[in-house]
């Protein structure tokens, strides 16, 4: 079991809210719900299926490993959508289920929906994927907790950028996002430093779930002689499906994607948030507070790295493992200036570094040169 | 008067009916009936809390119900709620943007007027297209509601986006301000006042007014209508306007009481959940309240259907399409049954 | 030079994607086309397809066979056809309020039991390399066609003649043009219109296959970005026409395709207007086909009521 120490926080911000979390925590405990069962009562609400292979399958397994517990009692609803529906689903988690604390896992839920029913129910925790808790603005009874899906992210491009033949990568996208872009960037760069030839050309969809769409863009790239693919879309089935179709190399994203193209799969970047929901579990059982942000990548477990595909070459695992190396002892800088931007803008100049516990690039919105789209 | 007696019979009848058959799909499935439909009842009216869920989700039901409703009683056919809820709260987050800092009252009120104002055009086109040039309005608005759609998304990750909305791209707030508040210590917003007054206010012109009753003939047979001497492009074109505002407004409030901004959640399907409202309510507005309750309901218990017997989220659309099914099947038996019909009326 | 390569692949991807995605299009559009050919208007086309998308990939799993899982989907549209066709047969009963409940009822149920298929990995379709010729991957790619393609590119001509010379087609026409003159005829005017309504819905349970069973190829809850009530637009754009139907279908499914392939050339200004240009489109041209007075070119007489 992991320990709240190794949860990368803040810790002026840790210092600032434990007592108060705390203080929240033994007033929930104090409720007749909370004395009714001794068990941790647990709520997940997903926006999409839990079975896509993709973001709410990622958070489902999370959800799922708590089973194992048997102090936990943990419900979910799947599909729900960012709007009034989120904010009564919460509710009813809270109401009908004595909920303790909610995790609602789709970054359009925090602002209004859970900013709004966390002032209303002070005594119960309500955890966000993805958001940026800030202690100056949201209310105390509220966290945010993501991984550096990017960190997983940079060892595919770093593979991809060993395997590639055409020097061309595609990436399939959604929408234009910082979370989105963080990881185009990431997987560039890791590219090109193994070649600063390779480019990587994007499509964006404009949507989080549109299979169609994914497939056209997919053989759009390949048609424009890209030879390794990967996404930022709910489900990667298609996108990967359609890339060992091709005949193409892929990489996956969001879970392990290796049973959809047993030729063609070199890694890809996975949640692993069963490691994150039991670290909540304990702390809550514990009666230790709650920090309110918690970030995390390959070292504390949150992502990891999907093992390599049979076609990946010696080379290239060298290269990869000797990047996860650095970032599981921490030495890895992957924002370090100077980078530019696609349209040959500085963005971070020489001698500058940003850290990966950097919040300024949680607001990204520039590609990295090198990204074409 | 009996003739309202028909429909309540016929209504309920078709509502039983469709218990009945829900309850043979529960059993299917596995679970027993009698405790599924215990839990629908809890999710949606077993508590005071299950009664404002409820509520919250049948107010945009009941506007963008009045968007095929009042069309239809001109005989025009508008699926393009959705589409005018889009336009009537993307418009309304501009104009709440633009002048924030106005007193809230003046926000407000110019918000529905923009709102209302640019979705009442939005379905207005529809029906002059239909009445002018002949166009299919039924597709038309459909065609309509998938434009809205796109422009609300390439608005939004655009030229409208708020930096700060980082990964979930919106417009800038229209300020806590200008928000609508909850009734009381409720979590209701006032836009279900909103809602029931326009349902109301739909009613009263539909029943008692010389308007309502032009636009009855108008549906009934537009060419009698002409003959009469009535107006009858304006009746077509008014009531779809109106429609569509009333439409919009459900955008505005979405915007006002939810959301605070627009984004691609303006979008959440309350657009065609109201056209199914509209049918079983046989386009009666004051019979789109009920109505609006009855989905609200079944919509606001489906989580607790996930929760506490395992069934999947698609199971409140089944219910709900056996449920509009059997209304509609219902229709084929108006003036069959002899002991429900007015003597002098049997042809 | 190199731009000059990237625009051929995006003409080729657009046509590739003519194919692709058009192919759903196909059947959707024919079977909307038989059905408002009879008097009827089927909303409910979009339910026909997810419907025929789960089950064609059900059965396609559990039976190992993807052609069993086709023949399964064109039998749950029948049967939803068939469903439609019954509860219009009274004239106080509105079809488009019908087909809407159609689709409500049928996507639920598809996904209902459709989670249960959501990860597994069925057997596809076959498709037959015409461009094995050429050395060009994209080229082949292109013409990597799947044999439900050839059998909508088929049946097109087929629904015209049918419905041009065959004693069924001219009874299906009648009842469409007018009903008194069906009455007047004696012809069944409920009997024809059911099986119409059936076998369009039964085209459209295809179409929903060829989404799951062969491109994109998996079933999930996003698979159908509202093709099917695209469909009854595009038989409108069509005019009623089924050799109109097979041309409006790949033009859609190329408009699909050329937002990616500019994309993917690097020109990626305004995507989601790009997304919306079939609906924009289609709207223009209902518009400029429309007329003042009374109806359209090939207008079924029952259709505007």
């Amino acid at each position: 079991m992991k320990q709240k120490s190794q949860l990368s926080l803040s810790r002026r911000k840790f210092v600032k809210t434990a007592s108060i979390a705390a203080a929240g925590l033994s007033m929930a405990l104090k409720t007749p719900l909370a004395l009714a069962a001794a068990k941790v009562k647990m709520g997940f609400v997903y926006v999409g299926p839990r079975d896509d292979y993709g973001y709410n399958q990622a958070h489902f397994e999370g959800k799922a490993a708590l089973a194992a517990l048997d102090w936990v009692k943990a419900v979910d609803e799947e599909n729900v959508p960012e709007t009034i529906e989120v904010q009564k689903t919460m509710e009813s988690m809270i109401q009908l289920d004595g909920a303790q604390v909610l995790f609602p896992t789709s970054f359009g839920y925090f602002d209004p929906h859970i900013l709004k029913i966390a002032k209303r129910y002070p005594d119960t925790t309500f955890l966000h994927c993805g958001g940026l808790w800030d202690a100056e603005k949201h209310p105390k009874n509220v966290g945010s907790y993501f991984g550096y899906i990017d960190e997983p992210v940079y060892i595919s491009g770093i593979v991809a950028g060993h395997m590639s033949k055409s020097k061309k990568l595609g990436f399939i996208a959604a929408i234009p996002i910082p979370q989105v872009l963080r990881n185009i960037n990431n997987f560039t760069m890791a590219a090109r430093s193994i070649d600063p030839s390779i480019t990587t050309t994007v499509v964006f969809t404009g949507g989080w779930s549109d299979p169609v769409k994914e497939a056209e863009a997919a053989n759009s790239l390949v048609d424009q002689g890209i030879d390794v693919l990967t996404c930022h879309v709910d489900s990667p089935k298609v996108v990967v499906e359609t890339a060992e179709k091709r005949g193409i190399y892929s990489c996956g994203y969001h879970t392990n994607n290796a049973v959809l193209a047993p030729k063609g799969f070199l890694t890809g970047a996975e949640w692993s948030w069963a490691t994150v929901y039991k670290n909540y579990a304990e702390l809550i059982k514990n009666k230790q507070p709650i920090p309110n942000l918690v970030r995390g990548g390959l070292k504390d477990g949150i992502v990891k790295v999907s093992p390599y595909g049979a076609v990946v070459s010696d080379a290239a695992k060298a290269d990869a493992d000797k990047a996860l190396a650095s970032f599981m002892d921490g030495s890895m800088v992957v924002y370090k200036g100077p980078i530019k931007d696609n349209k040959g803008n500085t963005v971070i100049p020489k001698g500058k570094s940003y850290l990966q516990t950097d919040t300024w690039l949680e607001s990204m919105d520039w590609l990295v040169e090198g990204v074409v789209g | 008067m009996l003739k309202t007696v028909e429909i309540w019979c016929l209504s309920l009848g078709a509502l039983l009916l469709s218990m009945l058959l829900i309850a043979a799909f529960i059993f299917t499935t596995g679970n027993s009936p009698s405790e599924v439909f215990h839990s629908l009842y809890r999710g949606a009216f077993g508590s005071w809390f299950s009664w404002q869920n409820t509520l919250v989700r049948a107010a945009p039901l009941m506007l963008t119900a009045l968007c095929t409703a009042l069309p239809a009683r001109v005989g025009l056919i508008v699926i393009g709620g959705e589409g005018a809820m889009v336009v009537g709260g993307l418009t309304a987050a501009i104009t709440g943007i633009a002048i924030q800092d106005a007193p809230s009252f003046m926000v407000m009120s110019a918000m529905m007027i923009v709102g209302g104002g640019c979705a009442g055009l939005w379905i207005l086109a529809v029906g002059a297209l239909r009445h002018y040039r002949n166009v299919n309005e039924t597709i038309s608005s459909l065609l309509l509601n998938y434009i809205a759609i796109a422009v609300l998304n390439f608005l939004v990750v655009g030229v409208l986006k708020d930096p700060a909305t980082l990964n979930n791209p919106s417009t800038y707030s229209i300020g806590e301000k200008n928000m609508i508040t909850s009734i009381g210590d409720s979590s209701v917003h006032w836009g279900l006042v909103y809602g029931l007054v326009v349902c109301l206010a739909m009613w009263f012109v539909a029943r008692r007014t010389t308007f309502g009753f032009a636009a009855d003939v108008t549906g009934g047979n537009i060419r009698a209508a002409r003959l009469v001497g009535l107006p009858v492009a304006k009746i077509v074109l008014l009531s779809c306007f109106l429609g569509g505002a009333a439409a919009g407004l459900a955008g505005v409030i979405e915007i006002a009481a939810i959301q605070g901004r627009a984004n691609s959640s303006l979008n959440a399907g309350y657009g065609y959940a109201g056209i199914l409202v509209a049918f079983l309510a046989r386009h009666n507005p004051l019979a789109i309240i009920p109505y609006a309750l009855l989905l609200g309901g079944i919509q606001a218990s489906g989580g607790l259907l996930q929760r506490a017997h395992d069934l999947p989220d698609a199971t409140v659309a089944v219910f709900q399409g056996i449920i509009f099914m059997m209304i509609l099947s219902s229709e084929m038996l108006y003036g069959r049954i002899k002991f429900l019909q007015p003597k002098s009326m049997i042809s | 030079m190199e731009n000059d390569i990237g625009l051929w692949s995006v003409l080729i991807a657009v046509l590739g994607g003519a194919i692709r995605v058009g192919t759903p299009f196909i059947f959707v559009s024919l079977g909307e086309c038989l059905t408002e050919k009879a008097g009827r208007i089927n909303l409910g086309l979009e339910g026909n397809l997810i419907m025929g998308a789960m089950t064609g990939y059900a059965v396609s799993y559990l039976s190992g066979s993807p052609w069993l899982g086709v023949l399964a989907a064109g039998s749950s549209g029948c049967v939803l056809g068939i469903l439609h066709a019954l509860l219009c047969q009274n004239k106080q009963v509105n079809d488009i309020a019908v087909g809407i409940a159609m689709m409500l009822f049928a996507t639920g149920i598809a996904f209902f039991y459709g989670k249960a298929f959501i990860q597994p990995s069925a057997p596809h379709l076959p498709s037959i390399g015409f461009g094995n010729w050429s050395s060009s991957p994209v080229i082949k790619a292109a013409l990597d066609i799947n044999v439900l393609f050839f059998l909508g590119v088929a049946l097109a001509p087929a629904m015209a003649w049918f419905l041009r010379t065959t004693r069924w087609g001219n009874a299906v026409r009648v009842v469409g043009e007018s009903s008194d003159a069906a009455l007047s005829l004696g012809m069944n005017i409920n009997r024809v219109r059911l099986l119409s309504t059936m076998a369009g819905g039964g085209l459209a349970g295809i179409g929903g296959s060829y989404l799951s069973l062969y491109y994109p190829g998996s079933w999930s809850e996003g698979l159908s970005s509202g093709q099917g009530l695209m469909a009854v637009a595009l038989v409108i754009f069509a005019r009623w026409n089924p050799m109109n139907c097979l041309y409006a279908s790949l033009l859609f499914g190329g408009a699909a395709a050329l937002g990616p392939a500019l994309q993917s050339v690097g020109i990626n200004w305004g995507y989601y207007l790009f997304n919306a240009a079939p609906y924009v489109l289609t709207l223009v041209i209902m518009i400029a086909a429309s007329s003042a007075k009374g109806t359209v070119r090939g207008m079924p007489g029952e259709f505007v009521k």
